[in-house]
């Protein structure tokens, strides 16, 4: 007996789980890159999120179609790959369905696996047939142009070739259990693929044995392929919308962050006894003074970074957002995509500079997403609640604007007049504070 | 009856030695804005006739820093914040009721944090609590069977999770509440959050407020409700853009209860 296919198979699988292995860890080190922030709190309220949200669906849901669609092929992979377990474990020993003895219950197992492949593949055909065929609009738009359209559809195309070949090996396994080949034990029941094995009628038992063992080979080799095409496209989101859900924002929308390093030095202006004349402590060697705001990936906090990670380019925020529904240049999308292709910038920055960023004269800020952009944006957090896994783009825009004015200066001229009239009267327009009350007198 | 309404400032309350029920934060919009300043007054009147005794700021009351936050001034947010803060501590005030969803929002999530922590209502959830407790009462009266829509504040609603208060007020007008086909959580925003109230639009196809008001007029209402002074504005500009100004009205709330009152 030779043990050259298990030798091969365990190669595969090291192969497969190692150059993965190597991808998770340099997505850990782009997403540390990221500002601290603590959110730890509250962790019953966290799994609930991601058990309602992630697990259960729940905002994917709020568009029917797509929502019913995607639950088939989300519960399709994630039940199917229960199947894997056994593949592997025949793998590495030569046994074949070595889950074979659960009989009545592996029936019941095999039998369902296929049924839920086939709304899979009827699935993917649909999400197709919207992308390519009907276009849709959030589909269609111009942030998806080039390679996010090609990953797509490429998903797609992965997703029902890994199907036809898990139903393709399980019709001519029901072959070979009808001719009664050895190694090959009557197990298992066959409601989707059993209308594929009549195409096998007449054919020879080796054949079958080769088309069968094909299939496998390559239904396994596919899945391990699939798992490492995701560092490379935007379907992380399979496995990043669980922390992502985790942990998301759990205050109220309305609520942003306060920066504390404003806070020290507004109380500080504020403090009637705090010596004006006072020297600041000097900083700590090589400590970099923080900046307000974000111009590049690394101001950005890590929960916004894996945001952009976990952004799988549905589009969802940015048909909700006024913006560009009106035609402005703002996409809620876009931001997430380019806060992503910049951090993958800077993480092959960092590869190829032994382990540290080498500025290269580019930011996330004008290189990648503009002023003018972010200045359309009204803050009305239809993107964060329209996105199906808790991404926040606002918190992006609006760290990016703090940058711009207080970094910079570089607010628009009529918002520097806004902040002017505050700061001197106490109101965005040119009113004297002494005339609050004035309403009073036509009552 | 309207003669002596009197809106006392917490300044006139703390010289007498007392403590106001509810603080009125007023807002910019509401102290100076003249659409806006028929819903305060409005309001004020609501308040006086359910014998709530509140008072307001008055030359106390400053920006909340809302506009400057959102534009990403976050220096001028705290030190308005802080200032704010300072002299609604210093009255020891408890519960602030106002009628701005961007200052409701502000005052609510963002001072506790900067040390001023009070319970915070939308004046139409404080309508609603007074009608619940009969404080307050309302016939449907010249509203009775009009087709009113309500559009959501997004500083209000998606912002804070509150959709049915202001609801619950349209119905007890007796009038066809309508719903538009994006309201509650899937509301358009009017165009005038995050700042853009105060500068000219980005170059686009169309402006935010006038898509929000299509929305709208495609309920065929003889009234758009609103529940903040900006969306009022952008909703009143959008009506005008459409000529439909002769037809349909623009209103709050409360000057909805108001007017059904004959206040």
């Amino acid at each position: 007996m030779s043990y050259i296919d298990n030798i091969l198979f365990v190669l595969l699988l090291v192969a497969g789980f190692g150059y993965f292995a190597i991808n998770v860890k340099k997505l850990t080190r782009n997403i540390k890159l990221g500002r601290d922030v603590n959110r730890y709190d509250n962790p019953k309220a966290r799994w609930g999120n991601m058990a309602l949200i992630a697990l259960g669906q729940s905002k994917m849901v709020k568009r029917p179609v797509a929502g019913a669609l995607h639950i088939i092929v989300y519960a399709g992979f994630v039940i199917i790959n229960i199947e894997v377990l056994e593949i592997i474990i025949d793998g590495i020993f030569g046994t074949h369905r070595i889950f074979a003895f659960l009989g009545g219950f592996y029936s019941f197992l095999i039998g369902f696996f296929e049924i839920l492949a086939f709304g899979v593949i009827f699935s993917v055909v649909t999400f197709w047939i919207r992308r390519n065929v009907i276009k849709l609009w959030r589909f269609a738009h111009g942030d998806l142009k080039g390679w996010p359209k090609s990953d797509a559809n490429i998903i797609l195309y992965f997703e029902t070739v890994l199907m036809i070949f898990f139903l393709t090996m399980n019709a001519a396994d029901h072959y070979l259990q009808g001719l009664g080949a050895h190694h090959y034990v009557t197990a298992g029941s066959f409601p989707v693929s059993g209308f594929i094995t009549p195409l096998f009628n007449g054919m020879s038992e080796s054949t079958a044995i080769i088309v069968e063992r094909t299939t496998w080979w390559l239904h396994i080799t596919g899945i391990l392929i699939f798992m490492n095409y995701l560092y490379f496209s935007k379907h992380l989101h399979i496995l990043l919308a669980f922390p992502n859900t985790y942990f998301a924002k759990l205050e109220p929308k309305g609520k942003f962050e306060n920066l504390d390093s404003v806070t020290a030095e507004v109380k500080l202006m504020m403090d009637p006894n705090a010596d004006p004349f006072a020297a600041q402590p000097a900083p700590a060697e090589g400590e970099v003074p923080a900046k307000f705001g974000a111009s590049d990936v690394q101001d950005l906090n890590w929960v916004q970074l894996l945001n952009a990670y976990t952004c799988t380019e549905c589009g969802r925020c940015t048909s909700a957002c006024p913006a560009n529904l009106t035609g402005k240049k703002l996409s809620p999308r876009k931001i997430m995509m380019d806060t992503r292709d910049r951090l993958e910038e800077v993480g092959r920055n960092i590869d190829a500079n032994k382990g540290t960023f080498v500025d290269d004269g580019k930011s996330l800020l004008n290189d990648y997403i503009t002023p003018e952009e972010l200045w359309a944006c009204t803050t009305c957090n239809g993107c964060v609640d329209a996105c199906p896994v808790n991404i926040d783009p606002l918190s992006i825009i609006m760290d990016m604007r703090r940058y711009l004015v207080m970094e910079q200066s570089a607010a628009p001229t009529e918002l520097n007049g806004m902040m002017t009239n505050i700061e001197n009267n106490g109101a965005p327009w040119q009113y004297s504070q002494m005339d609050r009350l004035n309403w009073k007198d036509e009552l | 009856m309207q003669d002596n309404i009197t809106v006392p400032t917490m300044a006139d309350m703390m010289a007498t030695g007392q403590q106001p029920e509810v603080l009125f934060w007023v807002g910019c919009s509401g102290s100076f804005d003249d659409r806006a300043k028929k819903i305060t007054k409005a309001f004020v009147k609501l308040l006086h006739s359910a014998k709530v005794p509140f008072a307001v700021l008055g030359t106390e009351e400053s920006c909340t820093g809302d506009p400057a936050k959102r534009a990403g001034n976050e220096f001028l947010f705290q030190m308005q914040a802080m200032a704010n803060i300072e002299v609604l501590n210093a009255y020891d005030v408890k519960k602030i009721v106002t009628a701005c969803p961007h200052c409701f929002n502000t005052i609510k999530n963002e001072y506790p944090g900067l040390g001023g922590s009070y319970e915070v209502v939308h004046h139409t959830q404080f309508l609603k609590s007074l009608l619940d407790d009969g404080r307050l009462t309302v016939e449907g009266g010249a509203f009775k069977g009009k087709k009113i829509t309500f559009h959501d504040p997004c500083y209000l609603g998606r912002a804070n999770n509150i959709y049915e208060a202001p609801r619950d007020l349209i119905e007890k007008l007796d009038a066809e509440l309508v719903e538009m086909k994006r309201s509650r959580a899937n509301g358009l925003c009017c165009g005038a959050g995050g700042a853009q109230m105060f500068k000219e639009p980005e170059p686009g196809k169309k402006d935010v407020n006038v898509e929000r008001t299509e929305d709208a007029l495609e309920t065929q209402p003889e009234i758009i409700a609103a529940g903040c002074p900006f969306c009022n504005t952008m909703l009143t500009d959008g009506v005008k853009a459409k000529n439909r100004e002769h037809d349909i009205k623009v209103m709050d709330v409360a000057e909805l209860i108001a007017n059904a009152k004959d206040l």
